[in-house]
């Protein structure tokens, strides 16, 4: 039995519940970001929430261990990171999970098995391979996700790193979190072939791409990739297709898409799909409604504690830039 | 105490000395890089280490990114690695390991995750370098808030810093010399004490000028103080070993006795570590008796001509001509 199967329909909910809190905090985040209380450059992920549950469910956190880029949110709270210590970290305040060090683009929780988002959008690939590397040595049985969006896959390091992990069978899961833009640049103007799994041939790994709006799609394909890694059978390239339902940051008006491209994206985002799913089943709208509710509640909560909390400690700026 | 062993060896079998000890007494140590592994590396200074330690010590793809980014995921976890860069010159191509990925994991944690990762590297201009083989870049690293630079130029510092950059916990970069590494052979301490970072060397003491250096340049800079010393001129000089930390309380202490400063580097003088010491000592305000004066490369590509090569990379003669300025001015 591998260590990782999916779990039964009944986790259905768990990853609902997952997916709703994601989508709650970033909405909370779009609004302090309007109203002033968040400054800089925010990456939503709202849409793409079924790869963050989906994946995170599948691992063995914090053993196994993310590497994701900027638009990070949705893997840290995956992981399990409270929302409140993620708000208070955006909102620049000494009780965030990075003591306002991080911000919204480097939310880094090695305790949570999250290593750190990125803004260099390949970088994190070869460090992944590294934490592989490490256990390779340690017989931790620790699997290493890299994460990343579709225009990530022509950097460099990307392809560095998976055949680096390729060549010593190192236990790491690359996953494309493929939302069709690469920032604001569709990723079809960008490569000539837009089934970015099929370069997993060229490293001897296997490479999939899979419905990433699909959270339990998505727990069993990581699931496998887990299980074949943690064997010593090396990595494997899995593509998630997905969308986000927001801009590449806050702000930005994505005059570059189609007319009702947005609708036919809103029909298919996944909390609603899941929702559907539920109710199909055997939850009723009430219940699921109680969730929702709960957790909104749960996030203003988070937000209002966070908005009170004192800012970030200019006296401990220059501390640990050194041991 | 470590009991103490003294050894004839080369700069090169110094370096090997010190992996080989690391390896030893450090399990979590592993070692990698172009060539490094089963070849024992172009310059053959881990010739051995494959053999003797499995496949704690291997080779990688070209790829510097990897390399880089492979030593800062498993020093997260645990490892203690050493990367090989083979050049310094090739660090350019994955600089933002280093630079943003390797200096950021422990401020933006606020220390829950380190990179104590160390990496090997080799620079300068030699005969037959070319330009992409023989840049000075000591002084790019040491911008860096959260990277170590040291560059060992003695047999013995060969040894010693680099043990010291691997017990270290942030990340270092070990810059050696290709020039020295088959040179000549010297007798060493091996076994000693891992030194703390971060400390400078007396190569000369003297009483008329403080000369700073580092790198293999210093023997040119000793070679200018001991034909100054027959004209009356007692140089001091430093090696300062650590570009990053910079041992400055030392300058400065030697400066407060001897009030003239020269630095002596390889690196061209524009935005490098000489004017960064220059800055340093002039605001200490420590009165100087006489302007004090960098000598270094200018601002040029390092040509692939010996004959060019050689007119643009400070001598002997030019460093002895800067120190007299200096010091009947």
């Amino acid at each position: 039995m591998p260590e990782n199967s999916p779990r039964d329909a009944s986790d259905l909910v768990e990853l609902f519940t997952t997916m709703v809190r994601i989508r709650s905090v970033e909405n909370e985040i779009a609004r302090l970001r309007s109203a002033g209380d968040v400054v800089g450059s925010v990456h939503l992920c709202s849409g793409q929430e079924a790869i963050y549950a989906g994946a995170c469910a599948a691992l063995n956190l914090p053993r196994d261990v993310v590497f994701p880029t900027y638009r990070g949110h949705g893997w840290t709270l995956a992981c399990g990171v409270p929302p409140y210590a993620v708000l208070a970290e955006l909102l620049g305040r000494r009780t965030g999970l990075n003591g306002g060090r991080g911000g919204s683009a480097y939310l880094t929780a090695p305790r949570w098995g999250m290593c750190g988002e990125n803004s260099i959008v390949g970088a994190g690939a070869p460090i992944a391979a590294g934490a592989a590397l490490a256990a390779t040595f340690d017989g931790s049985g620790r699997v290493a996700l890299a994460a990343f969006g579709d225009g990530a896959l022509n950097q460099g390091a990307v392809h560095e790193a998976m055949n680096f992990a390729a060549v010593r069978a190192l236990p790491v899961i690359f996953l494309v979190e493929n939302n069709h833009w690469s920032e604001l640049t569709p990723i079809t103007s960008t490569v000539r072939d837009e089934k970015l799994f099929r370069r997993a041939s060229a490293y001897g790994m296997p490479g999939a791409r899979i419905d990433g709006n699909d959270p339990q799609g998505v727990q069993r394909a990581v699931a496998r990739a887990a299980d074949r890694a943690r064997d010593g059978s090396g990595p494997v390239l899995i593509e998630a297709m997905t969308d986000r339902i927001v801009g590449h940051y806050i702000g930005d008006v994505q005059h570059y898409r189609a007319p009702g491209e947005m609708e036919t994206i809103l029909a298919a985002e996944p909390i609603g799909r899941l929702r559907r799913v539920l109710e199909a089943q055997d939850t009723t709208a009430a219940e699921l409604d109680s969730i929702e509710q709960s957790i909104h509640h749960e996030v203003a909560e988070a937000a209002a504690h966070a908005l009170a909390d004192p800012l970030a400690d200019p006296a401990t700026v220059l501390e640990h830039v050194h041991a | 105490m470590p009991e103490q062993t003294l050894k004839k060896m080369s700069y090169a079998e110094a370096v090997n000395a010190a992996l080989r000890r690391a390896l030893e007494t450090r399990p979590e140590v592993i070692l990698f890089g172009e060539d490094v592994g089963v070849p024992g590396g172009v310059f053959g200074v881990t010739k051995g280490l494959h053999n003797r330690f499995g496949d704690r010590v291997f080779d990688t793809p070209i790829s510097e990114s990897a390399i880089l980014g492979g030593a800062i995921g498993s020093a997260m976890f645990g490892m203690r690695p050493i990367a090989e860069i083979m050049w310094a010159d090739f660090f350019l191509v994955a600089l933002d390991q280093i630079v943003n990925q390797a200096a950021n994991v422990r401020y933006v944690s606020r220390g829950e995750a380190t990179a104590p990762i160390t990496v090997r590297t080799q620079q300068g201009s030699g005969p037959g370098a070319c330009a992409q083989h023989s840049q000075s870049l000591e002084a790019l690293f040491a911008h860096i808030p959260g990277i170590r630079v040291c560059m060992p130029a003695t047999h013995q510092d060969a040894y010693d810093l680099l043990l010291s950059a691997i017990w270290c916990d942030d990340p270092v970069i070990v810059i050696e010399n290709r020039n020295l590494y088959h040179a000549s052979k010297r007798e060493i301490v091996i076994d000693g004490n891992v030194e703390p970072i971060g400390r400078s060397a007396v190569r000369r003491p003297g009483t008329d000028i403080t000369v700073v250096t580092w790198g293999s340049m210093q023997f040119q800079a000793l070679e200018a103080a001991e034909h100054l010393a027959e004209d009356g001129i007692d140089a001091e000089v430093i090696d300062a070993r650590w570009i990053r930390p910079l041992d400055m309380d030392a300058v400065l202490r030697s400066i407060e006795r001897t009030g003239r400063l020269a630095v002596v580097h390889e690196a061209h003088t524009i935005g490098g570590v000489g004017a960064e010491i220059v800055s340093a000592v002039v605001e200490s305000g420590i009165a100087l008796r006489a302007a004090p004066v960098r000598v270094g490369t200018p601002a040029v590509r390092i040509p692939a001509a010996p004959t060019l090569a050689e007119a643009v990379i400070p001598s002997v003669t030019e460093i002895a001509d800067a120190i007299v300025k200096t010091c009947r001015s």
